[in-house]
């Protein structure tokens, strides 16, 4: 099973009780199979904030409770997370994060340790599928024995690679008495003073026991060479080096021990620290003065690899051939029928500043759409368009929108448009409302009317809740119909007011969705204008001077055939 | 044994995770430590898409790299060519005749390489090229070429034929089993 899985399984067999996550990739499907077992309370939880507030309230109320989320994700549940450092835990509580060296998915590639480091908080992490599950259970019982929240950090290698993890049962756990404690749960300065005693000693008490712990592992293989790793880093250095050196392999990456680095360092000639991402491990090693080597030869950035591993260490480069030949780049793109496509056509086509956001729609921001001019973080879309029309005023509000899509908008897009009515500029904001969580694969939001189990929820009514807030004009269009869609954006952008567009049309790769027959080229009517080449729709290639339609691909959207000029596209 | 490395790739959508569920079906039942590694979300759209799939008695590392690859099974041919450094000297390739464009081929920013084919067998590659696709088609869906591709690695394998059935039993969907099962034959008989 992949790693989230197996995460999944520890959770289950550790007896939690309740998961609340927000979906981020690589750790959406932790929450998705915890979901499949009828013991574990799970949802998708509007943001990662309230996610973590949800497993703290359930925590301090007696239950094993977790909640998960991407690296990025973190940033977000800071707040609680270093406020919940300081209350502890009463039942246990694990706090699942997945890193994503090399970007695979994410829009930076920050190391979580830091995280744990700041908010003084243990952090344990697994190398493969197998340590996933058992780790989840030792973070259980650790969170416990030093009412600590604990963290298990993942990588998206650790994530997302399968192998073989034996099942146990389920462990009974009772709910614990919950006891009112003011002092231990009410942060307030008086209380936080105390608290943080605790906090600090509690840290002490985790890096003495770090000393003997079997999640840190010694293996002695050799006198001359030692490498101190963890996590995807340590089973890249075994596959390279094999048992032709020693390992000190860290399962507790925060706090850090001390004697068991000293001593390591003292049986090996040449000692090098290898792990993904910042230089943690390297700079504890610096501070107590060993003498190791690290990212000065590895680097802050991307994914280790063996390979890399053994050019470093052992000289060893692999031989191959290469194509020899430029091979074009296979970009991802908007799906054929994607319903965000015909929304930038018109944005592209207006040649609008698009203030952009976090899903499947930054893709707008690629040619030839090219519809995006920023995209920092979840709700940032909102927002900066905010400040950035308060510098640029009338010139910039007539020329320049925000988008983003159902779910972000629910995550942290709304306190943004409460900025732009509550203080007032006339901003264009859109949005994107696909009925689902798209880019993560699917998962349900708040807007959509059902829960994590499938089941039918309140639903969020988008329109409702804008004019709430304070914004008088809210309009609805179908991305799909193009002339009504400019329409309404020329006019929003336009008026002295600050307004809404719901662009709404589900996404095509719902089960639900029912496509059209797809549609095809008449080559006699073609006459090679590439307007329709301008959509960026995959399933759309120019062949022998002419536009083709791959029906295998195509969903009979439309829009192709409303920009054609020609009547050359039919069904 | 030593640890051996097949690679997967090919373009979102074309089904590549369901062709590594069936082949770590085959190698956990052949008895072997399997690891496979793919990457979701964002790739997924449309994007170049590899899969890891690495199999012996211990098996630490979850990637394959340049140089690396025993065998390549690839669903396109520009993603052939893209990957085809990640083929150890003498690895295998097995690759589907199928051509989809890219993006930047199709806003004409860059051009499809031409006769990918011949020049990847003038490389000296040990290739087998199959059109996977008419197969699939004849056997009844256009979507079933993954599992062609899996006859294919099954004809230059040596995994008993009650191990392919029964993994195909396992991962492919009751309803679409029929049809799997005759791509499947087509392609091991390519």
């Amino acid at each position: 099973m992949i790693g989230n899985e197996a995460f999944a399984r520890g959770l289950y067999e550790a007896g939690c009780n309740l998961a609340s996550s927000y979906p981020g990739t690589p750790s959406t499907e932790i929450t998705e199979f915890v979901a499949k077992y009828d013991e574990v309370y799970a949802e998708w939880a509007p943001n990662e904030k309230v996610a973590m507030e949800v497993a703290i309230g359930a925590s301090i109320a007696g239950a094993r409770s977790f909640c998960a989320m991407k690296h990025v994700g973190l940033n977000v549940a800071a707040d609680p997370l270093y406020t919940v450092s300081y209350t502890g835990v009463n039942g246990g509580l694990v706090i699942g994060v997945a890193d994503d060296p090399g970007m695979h998915s994410s829009q930076n590639e920050q190391d979580s340790r830091h995280h744990a480091i700041a908010s003084k908080v243990m952090m344990v992490e697994p190398s493969n599928s197998v340590e996933c599950k058992d780790f989840v259970k030792r973070a259980f019982e650790l969170s416990e024995q030093f009412d600590t929240p604990v963290i298990v950090r993942l990588s998206t290698r650790v994530a997302h690679s399968q192998n073989s993890v034996e099942l146990c049962e389920r462990e009974q756990v009772e709910i614990k008495e919950y006891v009112k404690n003011p002092a231990k749960y009410v942060m307030m300065p008086a209380n936080a003073k105390g608290r943080h005693v605790f906090v600090e000693q509690r840290m002490a008490d985790i890096a003495a026991f770090a000393e003997n712990c079997d999640l840190n592992k010694v293996e002695y293989n050799s006198d001359e060479i030692g490498v101190i790793t963890s996590g995807a880093a340590y089973e890249y250095a075994k596959e390279a080096l094999g048992n032709d050196v020693s390992y000190l392999k860290l399962g507790i990456v925060n706090p850090l021990p001390v004697e068991i680095f000293k001593d390591f360092c003292a049986k090996h000639k040449k000692v090098y620290v290898i792990e993904e991402l910042d230089g943690i491990i390297e700079n504890h090693c610096k501070a107590l003065g060993l003498d190791i080597v690290g990212k000065e030869i590895f680097g802050l950035i991307g994914e280790l690899s063996p390979s890399i591993i053994a050019s470093k260490l052992l000289g060893k480069e692999v031989e191959y051939d290469d194509f020899g030949e430029n091979v074009p780049v296979r970009p991802p793109v908007m799906c054929a029928g994607c319903p965000h496509r015909g929304l930038f056509y018109v944005l592209s086509k207006l040649k609008l500043t698009v203030s952009g956001d976090i899903g499947c729609y930054t893709l707008g921001a690629s040619a030839p759409l090219s519809a995006m001019d920023t995209t920092i973080c979840m709700g940032a879309s909102i927002s900066a368009l905010h400040g950035f029309n308060k510098v640029r005023k009338e010139q910039s509000e007539k020329t320049s929108v925000a988008v983003i899509g159902d779910s972000t908008f629910m995550h942290s897009g709304i306190t943004g448009l409460v900025n732009i009515a509550y203080n007032a500029t006339n901003s264009t904001v859109i949005i994107l409302d696909n009925s689902i969580t798209g880019m993560t694969g699917h998962q349900q939001n708040p807007t959509t009317g059902k829960n994590l189990k499938g089941d039918v929820a309140a639903k969020v009514w988008l329109e409702d809740l804008c004019k709430a807030v304070g914004i008088n004009r809210v309009r609805v269009v179908d991305p799909y119909n193009l002339a009504q869609t400019e329409e309404a954006v020329r006019e929003e952008v336009a008026i002295a007011e600050p307004s809404v567009i719901i662009s709404r049309r589900p996404c095509a790769l719902l089960k639900y969705v029912k496509h059209n027959a797809p549609l095809k080229v008449d080559s006699d009517k073609c006459r090679t204008c590439k307007m329709c080449m301008k959509l960026g729709c995959p399933a759309i290639s120019i062949k022998n001077g002419k536009a083709v339609i791959d029906g295998t691909q195509c969903v009979g959207c439309g829009i192709c055939k409303e920009l054609c000029k020609f009547d050359a596209i039919c069904e | 044994m030593d640890t051996k490395s097949i690679m997967i790739v090919g373009v979102g959508g074309q089904g590549t995770l369901l062709a590594s569920k069936i082949i770590g079906n085959v190698l956990l039942s052949a008895g072997y430590e399997v690891r496979i590694s793919e990457v979701h979300g964002m790739s997924q759209r449309g994007g170049s898409v590899v899969t890891y799939v690495r199999y012996g008695s211990e098996v630490h590392s979850p990637i394959v790299e340049k140089g690396q690859a025993d065998i390549i099974l690839s669903f396109e041919q520009l993603e052939a060519a893209r990957w085809i450094s990640h083929l150890k000297k003498g690895g295998r390739l097995i690759t589907s005749t199928q051509k989809l464009d890219p993006m930047p081929v199709i806003t004409g920013a860059a051009q499809y390489p031409e006769n990918i084919l011949e020049k990847l067998e003038k490389m000296g590659i040990d290739m087998t090229a199959v059109d996977a696709l008419s197969l699939a088609c004849e056997a009844g869906s256009a979507k079933a070429s993954n599992v062609v591709l899996m006859g294919v690695l099954a004809s230059q394998t040596d995994f008993d034929d009650d191990i392919w059935q029964k993994a195909l039993e396992e991962c492919v969907p009751p309803k679409f089993l029929e049809l799997n099962k005759k791509a499947f034959e087509l392609g091991r008989n390519a």
